[in-house]
This record gives C-alpha cells, structure tokens and sequence, in this order.
C-alpha cells in the first residue's frame, strides 16, 4: 500500500494533506494497491470524513502527548512503525520543512530511496522512474529508485486537489514513543498571515522598490488577493523584510499559480526558485531585466505608479 | 565540544547548467564553490567557537567527493575550520554520502553535527537527515539560528506556520538554512597561508547499497513570449490576468 503523511494546524487538515492524498490515491491505482492516511494530532471528525472523499481507503489516527511538538526522531518512530504493520511500499509527505525533517530519516530507518520536490506521477513503475528538478530549477533529472520502499516528498501546489467521494475507514494507532532530547522554550505562530509554501498566489518585491518603507502597496494588493508576500535576496540580505521571505535559489523554492514580480531584475539564482509558477507577472523600470524571458505579462513601469493602478483594477473587477 | 561541518562542493549558483549527452553534468568552465548553506553552517559554527571561551574545542569539516573537491576543503580551512576530512569516493546519492559520513562519525564522535539544508546541485534534502537516523541520534531541521547559551544549545527552527526556540541536548545533526549566519566568513590572507598546512585527512570509503540512481537529465521547455502591456494600460494586464490567464 501507498501511505501518506498528511499535516493539520488548529484541528484542520491543511490543503496540502488533500494533495498529498489525492497524489497516493493516484499512485495506488498504478500500483493496483490502495491509499492509507496517517494523521498525527487532534484532527476534528468532520475533517477526517472530508480527507476520506479524496481517495484513501483508510486513515490511522495517532493521538499521544509526546508528539505535541515536531521530533524528527519521534514522528519517524512512529511512521515507520505503521509502514512496516501496513507494508507500506510508498511514503509520501510534503516538501515543506516538516516533509524534509522527516522523509531523509525514514529514507535511513527504513532503507527506501528518497526522491525529496517531485511535481508529478513517476514516468514508470517498474523500474520506478520519476522526474524531478535539480540544480534549483535549472534542469531536470530522471531517477530510478532501486529499493523495495521509496520515500517521495511533493511540491505543494504541483499536482492538484481530486476528489473521488469515496470515504475512508478510521483506525487509532498506539505506536511506541520513547523520550524526546528536544525541548520547545518557546512557539511564535504566524497568525493571519498566508505561509509562503502555502499560497496560490504570491506578491514579490525586490530591489527595485527602492526600501522596506515601500511596502505597504505590496502588503496591501497581497491581501485583496489572499496571498503571501515574498521577496528577493537583496531585499533581505538588506534587512528591507525578513529572511523568510526570501524566493530564489538560497531561499524558499515555490510553485504559485501566479507570481508577481515588482522591481525583481530576475537574476538566475531568483528564477531558479519561482521558475514552477504557473503565471509570472513582472514590472520592472528596465525593458531588457531578465525577469521578462521568465515572465507570462509584463510592464515595463515604475512599479511606484503600478501596483496601485493594479490595486484599483482588482478592485473594480471583485465588485 | 567538538563541531561538524558536512560541506557539499558543487558549482557556483550563477552556472549556466548543461549536460552531456543528457547523461552527464557538464562541469567544463564551471566554478566549483561551498554549498552555499554549508558555508553559512560553517561561518555560525566558527562564531560559536569563538564566544564559547574555550568550551568549544574543535570545528572539523568533512566531505565526501574525489581529489577534484580538495580546492573546496581548503577555502573552507583557509575560512577557519581547524581541521578537515575527505571520504574518497564519488558522492552518489544522498543515502551513500550520509553513510560515508556516518561511518566516519562513529569512530570520532561529535557533539554537534551542522549539514546544510540541500546541495545547490541535486537539491536532494537528505544528507542532514539520514545521518541522524544512522547515528540514532536527535535532529532538527529548517534551522535558522543556533545559540550556545551555558553548555546548552539553543536552536531557532522554522515550523510550517511560525518560529519555535528548542533547547537540544548533544548529540544532535541539525540542518540549516537562511539567518543562521547573514554573509558567510571570507578568508583572510592569513587564514590562506594557514590553510595549507592544517590537517586533511583521506579517508577511504565503506561500501554502501546505491538506492537511487540519476539515469539522464533535461532542461525546461522554454517559455513562451512574455506579453507586454503598456504602463498606461494597467487595467489590460488585470484583464488578461483575469480573463486570460485565469489566475485571479
């Protein structure tokens, strides 16, 4: 069977957990196998009967106050066990940070070739053959996974959300839980703010917006859009925003349905992480910054002038 | 206490990538540097030392690649690493280099092992990880600060949704990423002249099960033309956004 690690915050499944599921679900088929959820955490019921529609035949809830908080160690403990009840020849999980704190140790734990930012089904089965994007973006590789298991970690917002309507059967799982040498001091959770990784679409600021002074414009079309903003590394190696917002080859690699890119030149390191978006917007002052190969539409504007007439046009076509 | 600095050589960020035949990295004209992650690992661990008045004894760097990377362990010698190891032998996957590693390790333990978050290269996020799990010791991930505050490591950590400060007993691997160091160390004259002669041990490599093999390689199909529209017709752009492109 294919088992997938979904993830949940304040008692919901987060919308990559229904990707994530509707990814294995997929597989299954290939493998002529079925799809099993594993949830760790409080989780509503309503929540658990929904991720069921999405195709996995079963989902084994974990509940047990020691996984309170992220230990790598732990959480791998505990996925492994039910891998190895299950027979699990597939794991797969997110490519976000708890994704790639957990899948390297289970690649280890459990000998399975781990394969970490896949956006789509693998080429072939047998040898199992699957794509992904190496050199930040720049290329990619197809790798045969040679093991019996395989660990995969998924881009969010790469494959899509399918719902079947099928429901699931729903299992408590008392794994055993040694001691953890991690102690959490002290938790800061973003709150209102839409997470990076998460968002459909992204408004991104770079150089060219002159000061961190200058971002009430980007914050403001971000949230008429329900999305997250981002930047460039000069933008944070300058202090202009913080170090997570950072895109592009040494910061966070994302997948938006739309990008837009104010003020970004789109230097190679830039493009290698937001090349995966499905729209680039750029506007930027000079007609010939590289960002405009990697763009869908461009203006070439000052961005001071643009983002607001951008705003009011939204505005008038939400009314 | 005795630091770690797994250090991956791979090409300077700015390469033009190709292949060979599709098969092959084409490492013609390419610059090789630290991974970039690894450098800042490096840095952080090098200002830890220094402020920990002696309780920190040694930072050791290791990496697991051909003569060809020496270069590479040198700049990271000649940045202030005290001493440095290489495991001859091509690093094939991720799972083969952390047991290189591993079986190093084991002999010569440390108390605090920094990997970088993923290679610049086959971005594989593994290393950090799978060396934890073999060594059956604590690991964290998306690391973004490291303090050493009376004998105790402090780790700041990104969590999908916030920051968390943890409190880590040794030893522990942990994998890092942007803020744990802003700009990486550069080396001094000094420390150049002293990188030549500092230790650099070779050490042969352990036989591992090869689990994931990278048969060929393709680049992106190019994009197709950016549509530009005139800064005096914003109100086009949002059009096509949301008619066209159907993306808002």
């Amino acid at each position: 069977m294919i088992l997938v690690y979904t993830e949940n915050w304040d008692g919901k499944f987060k919308k990559l957990s229904y990707e994530l599921v509707s990814y294995a679900s997929e597989l299954a088929k290939k493998f002529n196998t079925k799809a099993v959820a594993i949830s760790i955490g409080n989780v509503e019921n309503s929540e658990l009967e929904t991720l069921g529609k999405y195709g996995v035949s079963k989902i084994v809830t974990v509940k047990n106050d020691k996984l309170n908080n992220l230990d790598n160690k732990l959480y791998t403990s505990v996925i492994s066990q039910l891998a190895e009840k299950e027979g699990a020849k597939v794991i797969i999980l997110a490519n976000n940070n708890t994704g790639k704190a957990i899948a390297p140790r289970l690649s280890a734990k459990l000998k399975a070739g781990l394969v970490s930012g896949i956006e789509t089904l693998p080429e072939s089965i047998e040898p199992f053959t699957i794509r992904k994007k190496v050199y930040t973006g720049k290329a990619y590789a197809n790798i045969v996974v040679k093991s019996d298991k395989k660990i995969l970690t998924l881009f969010q917002n790469a494959f899509g959300l399918f719902e079947t309507g099928g429901s699931a059967v729903i299992e408590e799982f008392n794994p055993q839980i040694s001691e953890s040498n991690i102690t959490v001091e002290d938790i800061n959770k973003t709150t209102g703010k839409i997470l990076l990784n998460d968002a459909e679409i992204v408004v991104s600021g770079g150089r060219g917006m002159k000061g961190g002074e200058n971002w009430a414009p980007i914050e403001e079309l971000a949230q008429l859009l329900g999305a997250a903003t981002a930047c460039s590394r000069p933008v944070s190696d300058e202090g202009w925003r913080p170090h997570g917002e950072h895109v592009g080859q040494t910061g966070k690699v994302i997948a938006p349905n739309l990008y837009f890119a104010f003020g970004i030149s789109g230097a190679i390191q830039h493009l290698g992480g937001v090349s995966s978006s499905k729209c680039i917007v750029a506007v930027n002052t000079d007609k010939d910054a590289p960002i405009f190969e990697a763009a869908d539409y461009g203006i070439v504007g000052d961005v001071k002038k643009v983002i607001p007439e951008i705003i009011s046009a939204i505005k008038e076509i939400k009314k | 206490m005795k630091i770690l600095v797994c250090i991956s050589n791979v090409p300077d960020t700015t390469t033009k990538v190709k292949f060979v035949d599709g098969k092959k990295f084409d490492s013609a004209g390419v610059q090789w540097i630290i991974n970039p992650w690894d450098e800042l690992a490096l840095t952080r661990a090098l200002e830890l030392k220094e402020a920990s008045g002696g309780a920190i004894k040694q930072v050791t760097v290791i990496n697991v690649g051909q003569i060809a990377t020496e270069p590479t362990i040198r700049k990271a010698l000649a940045i202030g690493a005290d001493d440095a190891i290489r495991v001859n032998t091509e690093p094939i996957d991720g799972y083969y280099v952390a047991n290189q590693i591993a079986n190093v390790v084991k002999s010569d333990a440390f108390d605090f092992i920094f990997t970088g978050i993923e290679s610049a290269d086959f971005n594989g996020v593994s290393v950090g990880g799978i060396l934890a799990e073999l060594l059956d010791i604590s690991s964290v991930s998306a690391v973004s600060g490291v303090d050493f505050d009376g004998g105790v490591f402090k780790i700041k950590r990104e969590i999908d949704g916030g920051t968390e400060k943890l409190a880590v007993k040794t030893p522990v691997a942990v994998t890092v990423q942007k803020g744990i160091a802003i700009n990486p160390r550069i080396p001094a004259m000094r420390g150049i002249m002293q990188a030549r002669t500092k230790p650099l041990k070779v050490v042969e490599p352990i036989a591992v099960e090869i689990l994931t093999e990278y048969i060929s390689y393709e680049m992106p199909k190019p994009k197709g033309k950016c549509k530009m529209v005139s800064a005096d017709n914003v109100k086009e752009l949002v059009n096509l956004l949301h008619n066209e492109a159907k993306a808002i």
